[in-house]
C-alpha cells in the first residue's frame, strides 16, 4: 500500500527581548544557575506579572510576517500542572484568544518546488525553567534562569507531507524570525524548539490517521530523522496489523529513536482559565499600522527581488534569502563585484562549504563580504583565474592579507595574458616532452581533444597557475598541430 | 493615649503631647498584657517597632513628618514584609520570610508609620471566623466566646481591643467588612484595583483587595489616601488619581439618596440586626438622606458564583506552595510525588484543602462550562444588578452579616453555614465595588455593623456618609472591657 504522512509542527521561538515576559529579570543565555531569576520568576508568594510590551510587539511583527489576522484582544490563560521547574504550578500562556490568528508560510523544497503551509495560530507564553538530572547524586537540580523567557508558539496546520517539507517549513520560520530580529534563532541554545505531530494514512484517504506528538526536536537534522523514524514506525505498526495509539513520544537523538512518554489517558487536565492577574491585551489599528511600517524586507520579498531583478534561480534565491545575515552578506558582495551570479556561486559554494566545514555561522565568517566582493571583481576583470581565486580565498580566510589585491600581489598570482610569455612556456613544455608530442600528432583527430589536457596541466604547472587557461588551450592547439 | 483615634494621635504627635516612641511603647505594653487572651497577633515586632518609632520622632524633629508619621499600625499577615515572617495564617508559610515588602506596606512605611507586627487571620484568608488559622483562633474582645469574624479577624480584634489604632486588612468576600462588623470597628474594602495587590498573598486574584481598618471613617480616609494608587507592579491596579479622602468627609448629606436592597432585608436576617439597621436609617434620615427601596434580584446567586470563582482561582494560586523553593517541606521525601503530596498535605489546613478541591473540580475538563463559565456569567448579572441600582440611588445600605458574632466552634464543622455568613458581602467583591462596615449599635452586647456600598471609585462618598453618621452617634467609640 502507498502511505502518506501528515505532519503539523509546533515551533517554540524564544523572543529576543532583554527582559522576561512578565518580570524585569534578564534573559541572557548561559548565566550561573538561578542568577537570573527574580521574585516573580521564582513564584514567591504575593508577586504579580506585568506584561513585557516588547514581547507583544515581536509577536505582532511575526503575525504581520505570515499575513495573519492580529488578535485585537488576546487573553492570557493559566495552564495548571505541577512540575519542579514550573515555579507557580501553572504556565501563563494563551489559549482561546491568541495574539496571532491564521496565517500562511511559503516554503521551497530542494527541487525548487514551492508550497504554502497554513499557520493555525501563534501565541505568547512563558518558558519554564530547566531540570538538571546530572551531577546531583540521584537528585534533580532546578535552574530557573529560563523561567519566564518569552516564547512565541507557532502552530501549523497539518499541511506537511514529508520530513523534508517539515524541515523546509522550519527553515522558513527560522528565516522569518531572524529577519524580523525577534529571535536569534539559535537552535543549539534552545532559541527554537519543535514538537511534531505525525500521522500516516493510505494515499488518497481523506480522514487523518491517529497522530503521535514527538517532543524535544532541537535541530534541522534531528527533525528530519525523528519524523522519518516516526513515519516508518507507524507504517510498520499498521502493516503488522497493529494500531497507532495517540500519545506523546520523546525523540532521543543519541539512539535515533522515539519512545513513548505518556498516552492520551495519562495526559494532564491542564484546567485552563483566564489569568486574573493580567488584563486582556487590546491592540488598535494605529499600533498595528505603526509596526507594519517598521517591518524590514522579508524573505519572500527578498527572494522575489533576487529572482526578478538579479536573474537568480528560485533555488539559489531561496538559499540566499534563508537568513537575514546570509542575504545581507550576499547583497553586499554583489554590490561590490557587480555580478549577482558570480556572487551567488561564491557565497553558496566556496564560502558556505568552508563555513560548514569549520562549523561557523555566516556572521562569524573570517572573510568579509567586502573582501569576497573584491576577490570576485578580480576574476571578472581577468586579473586572476579560477584556480588562483581559490588560493586567494584561502589566504583571505587565513588572514594573510587584507584585500584580494594584496594577496594577488604578494603571491604573484596575477594571470599571465601575454601571448609571447605563454608561448615560451609552451615551447619549453613541448621540448621537455617529445614523446607525448609524437603521440599527439600520430593520434586520430577525435582522440586529440583528450590528450591536450596533459599539456595544459604541464603549462599551468610551469606557470605556477598564473597563465590564462583559455589562452593556454588555444595556443597549445595551434602549436601541437604544428 | 490608647483611646485616641488615628486623627487625634496625629494631632497629639504634631503638638508634641507625646512622642512616637512613647506611643509605640504604650501599644506594645498593651499587646503584651492582653494579646495572650485575644491572640490577634501572629508576630509582634517590638524591636523594629521601637526603631521605627525613634526614626519617626527624628523625622518629625527634622520637620519632615507627614500626617501619619510615627503612628503605629499592624499589618494583616497576608502582606509581605521584608525581613519579617509572613505566614498567611498557615503552617505552609510558618518559616517564610519575604525578601520584599508589599506595596501597601512600603507606602505606609514611607509615611513613617510604625508597624507593631503581623495580625492573625484565617489560613490564606479562607474563612469567616478566624478559626482556620494555624496559629489558633482569635477571640472577640467583646466576648471571649465569640469569633471576631474573618478573615481579617486579628486586625479587627486588635483595633477593638486598643492594641493598635489601625491595621491593614484584605477583603475577598467580606474579610474586612464582616470582622469590622463583629468587632465594632470601621473597615473599608476599596474598589477593585484601587489598592495595589503586589506583595499581598493571593487567595482569589480577581476579588482580593486590600483596605484600611480603624476605629473611625475619618481614620480610614487618612489611611486610604496613603494606601491607594496605581502600582506599575500590579497590572490590575488602576491608573487614576487618588483623591484626598479626608477633604470630602464634611460634605452635607442632604440630597443624597440611599437604596435599601430588599433582598438584603428578607429572610435570614436576624431581627436584632434588622432593628439596629432601622435605627441607623432613621439617624441618616435626620441628616437629610432619602431612602428608597431597590432590588438586586440575583443576590441569591452570589454565594454559588463566589464559591466557584474564588476556589478556582485559589486552586491555581496555591499551586506554588509545593515544598520545592520555600515554605513547608515534608521530611525525607521518597520521590517528587511524595514531596508534593506530603508537603501540601501537611502544610495546608482543612478549609484550604476543601477550597483547592472545589476549585480544581470546577476547572476540570468537562465541568468548566457548567461551573466556572456559568459563575462568570452570574458575576456579570450581579454586576449589572448593582449598576442598575446605582442609576436610581447614590449608594446602597444593608447589613454586613446576617447575625452578630457567633460563638467559637458553632459553625466550623458546617462549611455551608459558614459560607452563608457572607451573603451580603460577596456580591460587592464580585462586582468590584467599594463597600464599608460602620459600627451601628449592639445586639445582646455584640456589635452590629451597617454596610455602605458605592459605585466604582466612590470611596469618598462612603467615607463622607460614615463620617457624618459617626458625628452624631457613638457606637464607634465604645470600647470592650478586657
Amino acid at each position: 500500500m502507498q502511505w502518506e504522512a501528515v505532519i503539523g509542527l509546533e515551533v517554540h521561538v524564544q523572543l529576543a527581548t532583554q527582559s522576561k515576559i512578565f518580570s524585569g529579570a534578564s534573559t541572557a543565555f548561559g548565566a550561573e544557575p538561578n542568577s537570573q531569576a527574580c521574585a516573580v520568576d521564582l513564584g514567591l508568594p504575593g508577586v504579580l506579572p506585568v506584561l513585557n510590551e516588547k514581547a507583544v510587539e515581536m509577536a505582532v511583527k511575526f503575525g504581520l510576517g505570515v499575513k495573519a489576522e492580529i488578535g485585537r484582544r488576546s487573553i492570557f490563560e493559566r495552564k495548571n500542572y505541577f512540575y519542579p521547574d514550573l515555579p507557580k504550578g501553572y504556565q501563563t500562556t494563551q489559549m482561546d484568544a491568541p495574539i496571532v490568528g491564521p496565517g500562511v508560510v511559503d516554503i521551497v523544497l530542494e527541487d525548487g518546488a514551492e508550497r504554502s503551509i497554513r499557520i493555525h495560530h501563534a501565541h505568547l507564553e512563558e518558558d519554564a525553567g530547566k531540570s538538571l538530572h546530572e551531577d546531583f547524586q540521584g537528585m534533580t537540580g532546578i535552574d530557573l534562569n529560563r523561567a519566564g523567557t518569552p516564547l512565541l508558539e507557532i502552530v501549523s496546520e497539518p499541511d506537511m507531507r514529508s520530513a523534508k517539507e517539515a524541515v523546509a517549513y522550519l527553515k522558513s520560520i527560522h528565516a522569518l524570525v531572524t529577519y524580523l530580529g525577534i529571535s536569534d534563532g539559535n537552535m543549539a541554545e534552545g532559541s527554537m524548539r519543535c514538537d511534531a505531530n505525525v500521522s500516516v494514512r493510505p494515499k488518497g484517504q481523506e480522514t487523518l490517521g491517529t497522530r503521535c506528538e514527538i517532543k524535544n526536536i532541537n535541530s534541522f537534522r534531528f527533525i528530519e530523522r525523528a519524523i522519518n523514524h516516526e513515519i516508518e514506525r507507524q507504517i510498520e505498526l499498521i502493516e503488522d496489523g497493529g494500531r497507532v495509539v495517540q500519545e506523546t513520544r520523546l525523540y532521543d537523538a543519541d539512539l535515533d529513536e522515539t519512545r513513548s512518554m505518556r498516552s492520551k489517558e495519562e495526559a494532564n487536565d491542564y484546567r485552563y482559565f483566564p489569568c486574573p492577574d493580567l488584563l486582556p491585551v487590546d491592540l488598535d489599528d494605529a499600533y498595528i499600522d505603526y509596526l507594519r511600517s517598521q517591518m524590514p524586507e522579508l524573505p519572500e520579498e527578498k527572494k522575489a527581488r533576487f529572482v526578478e531583478e538579479l536573474g537568480l534561480s528560485v533555488y539559489d534565491a531561496n538559499v540566499l534569502a534563508s537568513s537575514r545575515a546570509m542575504a545581507e552578506y550576499f547583497d553586499r558582495t554583489r554590490e561590490i563585484c557587480g555580478d549577482a551570479k558570480q556572487a551567488a556561486n561564491w557565497v553558496m559554494g566556496e564560502l558556505t562549504g568552508r563555513l560548514n566545514k569549520e562549523g561557523l555561522e555566516i556572521q562569524q565568517s573570517p572573510v568579509a563580504a567586502e573582501q569576497l566582493g573584491g576577490l570576485i571583481k578580480r576574476i571578472i576583470d581577468n586579473t586572476i583565474n579560477g584556480k588562483a581565486a581559490k588560493q586567494v580565498f584561502a589566504a583571505l580566510w587565513d588572514g594573510e592579507g587584507h584585500t584580494a589585491d594584496d594577496i594577488i600581489e604578494a603571491k604573484g598570482l596575477k594571470q599571465v595574458t601575454d601571448t609571447g610569455a605563454i608561448e615560451r612556456v609552451i615551447d619549453e613544455v613541448m621540448a621537455n616532452n617529445p614523446a607525448q608530442v609524437e603521440q599527439y600528432r600520430a593520434a586520430e583527430p577525435d582522440k586529440r581533444g583528450k590528450m591536450v589536457g596533459f599539456f595544459v596541466g604541464q603549462v599551468m604547472k610551469a606557470s605556477k597557475g598564473t597563465a590564462n587557461p583559455q589562452m593556454v588551450n588555444q595556443l597549445l592547439k595551434q602549436k601541437l598541430e604544428g | 493615649m490608647i483611646d485616641l483615634t488615628l486623627t487625634q494621635l496625629a494631632d497629639g504627635l504634631a503638638q508634641g503631647d507625646f512622642t512616637s516612641r512613647e506611643l509605640t511603647d504604650a501599644y506594645l505594653a498593651r499587646i503584651a498584657e492582653h494579646d495572650a487572651q485575644i491572640n490577634s497577633f501572629i508576630t509582634v515586632t517590638e524591636d523594629s517597632a521601637r526603631q521605627a518609632a525613634e526614626a519617626a520622632d527624628a523625622r518629625r524633629a527634622a520637620g519632615q513628618a507627614s500626617l501619619l508619621t510615627g503612628i503605629p499600625l499592624a499589618h494583616k499577615d497576608i502582606f509581605c514584609t521584608q525581613g519579617v515572617r509572613t505566614s498567611c495564617g498557615s503552617k505552609m508559610l510558618d518559616n517564610f520570610v519575604a525578601p520584599y515588602s508589599a506595596t501597601v506596606v512600603e507606602k505606609l512605611d514611607q509615611e513613617g508609620m510604625v508597624s507593631l507586627g503581623k495580625t492573625n487571620m484565617d489560613e490564606f484568608a479562607m474563612g469567616s471566623s478566624n478559626e482556620s488559622s494555624f496559629y489558633g483562633p482569635v477571640r472577640n474582645p467583646w466576648d471571649a466566646q465569640a469569633v471576631p469574624g474573618g478573615s481579617s479577624g486579628g486586625s479587627a480584634a486588635a483595633i477593638a481591643a486598643r492594641l493598635t489604632p489601625a491595621a491593614t486588612g484584605t477583603d475577598t468576600g467580606g474579610s474586612i467588612r464582616q470582622p469590622a462588623s463583629f468587632c465594632g470597628i470601621t473597615g473599608l474594602k476599596p474598589t477593585y484595583g484601587r489598592v495595589s495587590r503586589w506583595g499581598m498573598i493571593a487567595y482569589a486574584s480577581s476579588l482580593d483587595q486590600g483596605g484600611p481598618m480603624a476605629r473611625t471613617a475619618e481614620d480610614c480616609a487618612l489611611l486610604l489616601s496613603a494606601m491607594a494608587g496605581f502600582d506599575p507592579k500590579d497590572s490590575t491596579s488602576i491608573q487614576r488619581g487618588v483623591p484626598d479622602y479626608r477633604s470630602a468627609l464634611d460634605s452635607p448629606l442632604s440630597g443624597l439618596t440611599i437604596g435599601l436592597p430588599k433582598e438584603y432585608f428578607g429572610d435570614g436576617l436576624d431581627a436584632s440586626v434588622a432593628d439596629v439597621l432601622q435605627a441607623a436609617i432613621r439617624e441618616l434620615e435626620a441628616l437629610g438622606v432619602t431612602f428608597k427601596d431597590v432590588s438586586l434580584p440575583n443576590t441569591r446567586l452570589a454565594i454559588p458564583s463566589y464559591y466557584v470563582i474564588a476556589p478556582a482561582e485559589a486552586s491555581s494560586n496555591l499551586s506554588r506552595f509545593d515544598g520545592v523553593r520555600f515554605g513547608h517541606r515534608c521530611e525525607n521525601p521518597q520521590d517528587l510525588e511524595d514531596l508534593y503530596k506530603r508537603s501540601r498535605g501537611e502544610g495546608f489546613g482543612a478549609e484550604v484543602k476543601r477550597r483547592i478541591m472545589i476549585g480544581t473540580y470546577a476547572l476540570s475538563e468537562g465541568f468548566y462550562d457548567a461551573y466556572y463559565r456559568k459563575a462568570q456569567q452570574i458575576r456579570r448579572l450581579l454586576t449589572q444588578d448593582f449598576l442598575a441600582a446605582f442609576n436610581e440611588v447614590d449608594l446602597l445600605l444593608g447589613p454586613v452579616a446576617p447575625t452578630t458574632a457567633f460563638n467559637l466552634g458553632s459553625k466550623n464543622n458546617d462549611p455551608v453555614q459558614m459560607y452563608l455568613e457572607d451573603i451580603y458581602t460577596l456580591g460587592i467583591n464580585l462586582a468590584g465595588l467599594p463597600g464599608m462596615s460602620v459600627p451601628a449599635g449592639f445586639a445582646a452586647g455584640r456589635p452590629v455593623g451597617m454596610q455602605l456600598i458605592g459605585p466604582h471609585f466612590e470611596e469618598a462618598r462612603l467615607l463622607n456618609v460614615a463620617h457624618q453618621y459617626q458625628r452624631v452617634t457613638d457606637h464607634h467609640q465604645q470600647a470592650p472591657a478586657l
